[in-house]
């Protein structure tokens, strides 16, 4: 760290007032475990002082816009999420860290969106929300913030070890024009530049997460689609089986994490 | 668009003379007007909030003019002193006419 990145660290501190738990280079505090490292260690301090402060974070429109919908009746059956659920506070704890579980009547894995659809369409009797809407997004990341500081803890036993190893091998499987894996980036080259981006170990704790590029709270599975994109693969689907599976590796790959729901990345 | 929701940070109370940090969100796209849509090539146009004021018992204490350089859900922060207690009300001007508001107590003792 050079003199005049610790300067920029102090003006930034000092100017907005927060009480940052890491700061100092190599002292990541819980956003590291192990030799995981969080994505947002290798953020930029201005991204992370984003983070660090709640009012600061945009994610958080999302999250109240999430709490709203959790009390919003729809659909046939005269329900809300809160008719069943009560209290997010008590009854969602907890959940986002243990997503992807498995579902004994689809016989495979389902995610936190899929769930939150699940429950809406059987037990309330509404339309299912579409994928990436403001909708899903806000209940998504209202459901995963309740786990925020959790570690994350994914059972991959029994059912779900076919799956995981279908994710793991999505994962190492090379693709597109650039032929490219997940692992080429994520696992090798972590912590190197690929042009003016710096690679994360590429970790599942945070999502939803806002970006800044985005402008807004994007899923991890968009995430999973840009990335299929920038090796010149064709994407797979929104809550498509493949990308699933592979949401099932990445939360053992990172599991032990502190869920971050909503971090902000850049 | 979804509509617009503020959110507020204020300290509830504070001494008389104290210097205290107020901070705003607020959820809006805040389209530049220079975009194109990606299907039709039609211009999408200009939507954002180009004012954002405080007032304190209805004598304004910050505002500021927004222009298409501002993010999405654009965040504000600033200082203010507090000298007496009362309502702050803080306004957000859209483009299209729409008003935001939302209001808080601070006592100052």
């Amino acid at each position: 760290m050079g003199p005049n990145v610790i300067k920029l660290a102090l003006v930034a501190g000092l100017t907005a007032g927060f009480a940052s738990a890491a700061t100092a280079d190599g002292d990541w505090g819980s956003y590291q475990v192990g030799d995981l490292r969080s994505g947002y260690t290798y953020a930029a301090t201005e991204t992370r002082a984003i983070q660090d402060e709640d009012i600061e974070n945009p994610a958080f429109l999302w999250v109240d816009y999430g709490g709203e919908l959790w009390e919003d009746v729809d659909g046939d059956a005269g329900k809300a999420c809160a008719s069943c659920h009560a209290d997010a506070d008590d009854s969602m704890k907890g959940v986002g860290a243990r997503y992807p579980v498995y579902s004994q009547e689809l016989g495979k894995p389902i995610n936190l969106e899929q769930r939150i659809n699940k429950c809406r369409v059987d037990n309330m009797q509404a339309k299912a929300l579409k994928w990436e809407s403001r909708e899903l997004l806000a209940l998504t990341t209202y459901v995963k913030n309740q786990s925020r500081g959790m570690p994350i803890e994914v059972d991959v036993s029994g059912p779900m070890q076919s799956f995981w190893e279908k994710g793991k091998a999505f994962y190492n499987q090379r693709r597109g024009q650039l032929d490219m894996a997940c692992a080429s980036c994520h696992e090798d080259n972590a912590g190197n530049m690929i042009r003016a981006n710096l690679l994360t170990q590429g970790h599942s704790n945070g999502f939803p997460t806002y970006r800044l590029k985005w402008q807004k709270v994007g899923s991890l599975h968009r995430r999973f689609r840009g990335c299929n994109k920038q090796v010149r693969a064709a994407p797979y689907g929104y809550g498509s089986d493949e990308y699933v599976n592979l949401e099932v590796y990445l939360s053992t790959r990172g599991s032990g994490l502190p869920v971050e729901t909503p971090a902000v990345r850049n | 668009m979804a509509k617009s929701k503020p959110r507020i940070k204020v300290p509830k109370t504070a001494t008389k003379g104290e210097i205290i940090e107020i901070k705003t969100l607020i959820s809006h796209k805040m389209e530049t007007g220079l975009r194109k849509d990606k299907k039709t090539g039609d211009k999408i146009p200009r939507r954002i909030i180009n004012k954002f004021s405080c007032k304190l018992n209805g004598k304004e204490v910050f505002s500021a003019d927004w222009h298409p350089a501002v993010s999405a859900n654009p965040y504000m922060s600033f200082h203010m002193l507090a000298n007496e207690s009362g309502t702050l009300e803080f306004s957000w001007v859209d483009d299209d006419g729409s008003l935001y508001t939302k209001k808080t107590k601070l006592q100052v003792s």
